[in-house]
């Protein structure tokens, strides 16, 4: 493998100091940073290489293991290791980085092979070597929708779903609003080199009730009446989100008037045993197919209205 | 609450993206993000939301302020404009030389 040299990338001297090294970064970084060099590969594998020179350069201890054993600095503890146990078992050497021949088997870090590889003649570094020094990015997001009915929206549930052949189960809130969007920390996709992974965001579509129309926290829904009962008064029975209640009908209760039922409404998102209200609009029906005997009393009622 | 799927919530993308609130306002002064208000809250397009990581990507890595980016922005979108007039030459250029060989 290729012997990098990242003084010379930074267009440095061995002697440079931290400040020297921070002001090379910064001015190359500038200049091939790929937001500033769109479409342009070249700016951003030098970028790439900077990055990596800052890296190294920018920590005296990782600086100092790169001076001592150049390309190789990352395994330096290793090597450092294998040479004192080759040295305490009797053999040979510990001089030449790449005249002994060990045994992969006798390690157990996962950049090992690449060490060996790169060591001792095994083929270079290859990309898992080089990966490890390049920037860590964080994983991509993932957007992910689910319907739901009003009444699924209505009740603190579990669901499982799949995103990515990966099995996801997460508890909804009740009081969940239409397009609203949660997030799951760390349900995205792996990060590259070492980088976080990204999130899942789940957008909730709530399919509307053939009943209930909702805004907000409040529920809206219309009842039928009676032309007696609007007249007279009395009571009726009328469905709720939550069961059946009976209400007292005040006499002469008018067409479209609304009776509002405090707390019989949605329940407000993220607040144990809060709702908004319920909007009941009482809509009177007028009696049809009247009996002459019904069409009788009415003109009577007429003509004492007159 | 967003009221459609394509908003988040300035508050949300600033704890996301792990930025300052007055970084993101600073952007939307400057005319490089545009925010959306609704029911005195401030949205974010998720159209935008490419430019505003290039944006951080510009703070973070290379120190730039928000005047600098906005400088660097207009110096990137001209440049983007540009090379598109160049392309277009080029290919006026190919198909009279096309023509010729003909």
């Amino acid at each position: 493998m290729e012997f990098i040299d990242y003084y010379k990338i930074l267009g440095l001297e061995k002697n440079a100091s931290q400040e020297d090294i921070k002001k090379a970064y910064r001015k190359l970084a500038r200049q091939y940073h790929p937001d500033l060099n769109p479409n342009d590969k070249e700016a951003h594998q030098k970028f790439q290489r900077i990055n990596e020179a800052n890296e190294v350069l920018s920590d005296p201890e990782k600086r100092k293991k790169y001076d001592q054993y150049g390309e190789n600095w990352k395994h330096a503890d290793e090597f450092e290791k294998a040479r004192q146990s080759r040295k305490s078992s009797g053999a040979p050497g510990g001089q030449s980085q790449y005249g002994e021949s060990f045994s992969s088997e006798d390690f157990s870090s996962g950049d090992f092979s690449d060490f060996f590889n790169s060591m001792f003649g095994g083929g270079g570094f290859g990309d898992s070597g080089g990966r490890s020094r390049q920037p860590k990015f964080r994983g991509q997001d993932y957007n992910a929708e689910m319907q739901l009915t009003l009444k699924e929206a209505s009740v603190t549930h579990q669901s499982t779903f799949t995103v990515n052949d990966k099995n996801i189960r997460i508890t909804i809130p009740a009081g969940i609003a239409d397009g609203q969007t949660i997030k799951l920390k760390g349900h995205g996709a792996a990060g590259v080199n070492g980088g976080p992974v990204g999130d899942l965001y789940i957008t909730f579509h709530i399919k509307e009730d053939p009943l209930f129309k909702r805004l907000g926290d409040d529920l809206y829904v219309t009842a039928e009446l009676d032309l007696y009962t609007a007249v007279l008064g009395g009571e009726k029975i009328v469905d709720t989100f939550d069961g059946k209640v009976k209400l007292k009908i005040n006499p002469g209760t008018q067409n479209g008037t609304k009776t509002r039922l405090k707390g019989k409404g949605f329940p407000v998102y993220k607040k144990d045993g809060a709702a908004g209200d319920l909007i009941i609009t009482w809509n009177v029906k007028l009696p049809v197919n009247l009996t002459e005997k019904q069409k009788e009393l009415f003109k009577e009622l007429a003509q004492l209205s007159s | 609450m967003p009221v459609n799927n394509d908003l988040i919530l300035r508050d949300e993308c600033c704890i996301h993206y792990n930025i300052e609130v007055s970084f993101l306002d600073r952007l939307h002064e400057y005319g490089l993000i545009e925010m959306i208000s609704f029911e005195e809250k401030q949205f974010i397009h998720t159209g935008q939301l490419g430019e505003l990581e290039k944006f951080i990507r510009l703070h973070r890595d290379l120190e730039i302020n928000v005047e600098g980016i906005e400088v660097v922005s207009n110096l990137l979108d001209r440049m983007k404009r540009m090379q598109q007039e160049i392309n277009e030459l080029r290919n006026t250029l190919y198909l009279y030389r096309d023509a010729d060989e003909l």
